[in-house]
């Protein structure tokens, strides 16, 4: 895997600068997910929900995952805890505390998850148990792993609950989910994540479901929590001005494989793959004006996951794929464009500019 | 048109006055509500209460001892001495009928009991495990569902001798089928629902998830059946005592005195013989089926009449 040069590998070999700035502080990834294929075998044929993924995450620092739904976000987030049914087939290898989890068994997985890395879901009002107290819920998930005393407990619940930005967190831990507003219980879903202290937060969709406001308070909750502990947080959302807001770096992710990854700044000024430019192009502006005009679209489908176009997986819909060469006959690989770490899977990465886009 | 009054200040003016907060109704208040509606529940919660009390406090309530033959009283209707009247053998029918309570009751209770903890336990791991298990588990429901069960009690109680404890093994033995199924149903829907994944993401353990987050979840339908139960083992044991294949005297239930007043009701007229233990056991079954419907429509939130 140490030839896709990805940051972070202290191999020492064809690392990029940004990763070598990491080396020098000796930052060394929490989590290091190297060559994950996770297929489901279906009547249809099989499924390739994740290929060949490989990425690390390093602690404080949020990765955005980016992605139109059946990219492999979420699948890939699963794979991590271990969480997809047995029919899957997972590959690779995903390193977190000089263990591979995707080796685990259920029992040896079972002490990590909660507590080292959590997760968040998307619907709170679904992943929330609807008959006891939301205090029971987060008290709950810390008693798994730690015996605690009944006051203690309940203390620390409510000092969760306030953490979060729920306000009377002592009365408001005795109600019922369903008495919570949709924000609050996003943030009691994110109590309960936090309430371990992990070292890893996967996010999955966590402002989806919420207006734009209780968007803003809930990654506001995020941020705070990162200042507090050194929690790498991995948001997974197809909200683009989300990652924007909040992330470090993105990781742009196409029929179940990464296409780009990078600094948002990077990644957003300087795009290296055609998806990646077309999801931007698609955003409306608020500093451009529209007169009569549509906003830029991707052509086409997102292609069947178990019959996946040769070559490059997006060449049908990209308007800049040599139809007649390389983009259709070989499949890019990750690999360094420039020189500051920044990711493509792009045969023409470098020289997107150049190429005269075909409208479609 | 005047000039509109100032906008009252969010923080303090629209502030409610203390003590005026809304009050959080939690589930335990809003099941209590919906229960109480429920006129006939309440009621016959009442009366089951009652007639427990009454009838497990027999040796302090009964009015003569149980048992107790008085041959030098003719047998004879309701009277100030002898409120349900007395049997051919001159025993007090209204300390017969306690005490037929207690065993009864006691069948009922302790039936419903132990099928309802075999059924969840069985449907609680056929629905959560599925695949072979649930198969297997899902047959062995089916054999037992179609055994002719009144054959099999009463060559089981001829077996095991025919004693109160001997009726609760057979008719729970036979009776946790109808549990089991709505369990395992339950269970099933409720494994795909996201606070179970959420659960397993936050470190669960399997037994843990489905005693913590999955069975609390089924309370209401386990309560309802639980309830049916009761009535259909105080039925069963009736039913199969009366046919002479249950209880023999000296022991006492209202299947014995029901089976005891046969004869006497078709040679005379001798009606409260069969009046009041009838009345007993009509009455409790009826009680315990109005209150299974209660819990059934105070465990449904959207039951709001």
């Amino acid at each position: 895997m140490d030839d896709l040069g990805l940051p972070g590998l202290d191999t020492g070999v064809n690392v990029g600068a940004a990763a070598a700035e990491r080396a020098a502080r000796k930052d060394l990834p929490v989590l290091s997910v190297r060559g994950l294929s996770v297929e489901f075998p279906t009547d249809d044929g099989l499924v390739h929900a994740v290929d060949d993924m490989s990425f690390d995450v390093y602690p404080s620092e949020t990765l955005g995952i980016v992605g139109e739904s059946g990219s492999g976000k979420s699948v890939t987030s699963m794979a991590i805890l271990g969480l997809l049914p047995k029919t899957a087939r997972i590959t690779g290898e995903v390193q977190f505390g000089g263990k591979n989890l995707v080796s685990l068994s259920p029992k040896e997985l079972q002490p990590l998850r909660g507590s080292k890395i959590a997760m968040v879901f998307q619907d709170a009002l679904a992943a929330l148990n609807p008959v006891f107290p939301v205090g029971n819920q987060i008290g709950e998930a810390i008693s798994v792993h730690e015996k605690l005393d009944k006051d203690v407990l309940s203390e620390r619940v409510v000092d969760l609950l306030d953490l979060v930005g729920i306000p009377q967190p002592r009365d408001r831990a005795n109600q019922y989910p369903h008495e919570f507003s949709g924000g609050m219980r996003q943030r009691a879903m994110i109590a309960m994540a936090i309430a371990n202290d992990p070292e890893v937060l996967i996010a999955d969709e966590p402002t989806t479901a919420l207006d734009v406001t209780i968007q803003a308070q809930v990654l506001d909750v995020f941020e705070r929590i990162q200042d507090r502990t050194k929690t790498a947080i991995m948001l997974i959302t197809h909200d683009l001005g989300v990652v924007a807001g909040v992330a470090d770096r993105v990781m742009v992710m196409y029929a179940g494989r990464q296409v780009e990854l990078g600094t948002v700044d990077e990644v957003f000024y300087k795009p290296t793959h055609p998806y990646t430019r077309g999801l931007l192009a698609s955003l409306p502006r608020l500093d451009r004006r529209y007169e009569n005009e549509r906003l830029y679209r991707i052509t086409g489908q997102p292609p069947s996951l178990i019959f996946l176009p040769s070559g490059c997986a997006f060449h049908p819909r990209c308007p800049y794929a040599d139809l007649n060469g390389v983009c259709v006959t070989d499949r890019p690989e990750l690999r360094e464009v420039g020189d500051k770490g920044q990711l493509s899977a792009c045969h023409f990465a470098e020289t997107l500019d150049e190429r005269e886009p075909v409208p479609q | 048109m005047t000039t509109a009054p100032p906008l009252p200040n969010v923080d303090t003016e629209l502030a409610l006055p203390a003590g005026a907060e809304p009050v959080a109704r939690s589930n335990w208040q809003l099941f209590r509500r919906r229960f109480f509606r429920h006129k006939l529940a309440l009621i016959s919660i009442v009366v089951l209460l009652f007639l427990i009390v009454v009838c497990f406090g027999a040796k302090w309530i009964a009015p003569y001892p149980k048992n107790q033959t008085n041959l030098l009283i003719t047998p004879g209707g309701p009277s100030a001495k002898h409120w349900f009247g007395t049997n051919g053998v001159g025993q007090d029918m209204l300390t017969q009928v306690l005490y037929g309570g207690q065993i009864s009751l006691k069948i009922g209770l302790a039936v419903a009991f132990f099928s309802t903890i075999v059924g969840v336990f069985v449907g609680a791991l056929a629905g959560f495990y599925r695949g072979w298990l649930d198969q297997g588990l899902s047959r062995l429901v089916d054999l037992f569902l179609i055994v002719p069960e009144l054959a099999i009690v009463g060559i089981a109680i001829q077996r095991l001798g025919a004693t109160d404890t001997s009726f609760i093994i057979v008719l729970a033995a036979l009776g946790w089928m109808y549990i089991a199924r709505v369990v395992r149903g339950q269970v099933l829907s409720i494994r795909e629902k996201e606070f179970v994944e959420a659960a397993r993401a936050s470190g669960a353990s399997t037994p843990r998830i489905i005693v913590r987050h999955i069975l609390p979840n089924c309370i209401g339908p386990i309560m309802v059946n639980a309830t049916l139960a009761i009535a259909a083992a105080v039925i069963f044991e009736a039913t199969l005592t009366y046919l002479g294949l249950g209880l023999q005297p000296p022991a006492t239930s209202w299947g014995i005195l029901l089976n005891q007043a046969e004869s006497a009701v078709t040679s005379t007229s001798q009606f409260y013989l069969v009046f009041f233990p009838g009345l007993f056991l009509v009455v409790t079954v009826l009680c315990v089926n109005f209150l299974g419907d209660g819990l059934r429509d105070a465990f449904d939130p959207q039951s709001e009449h």
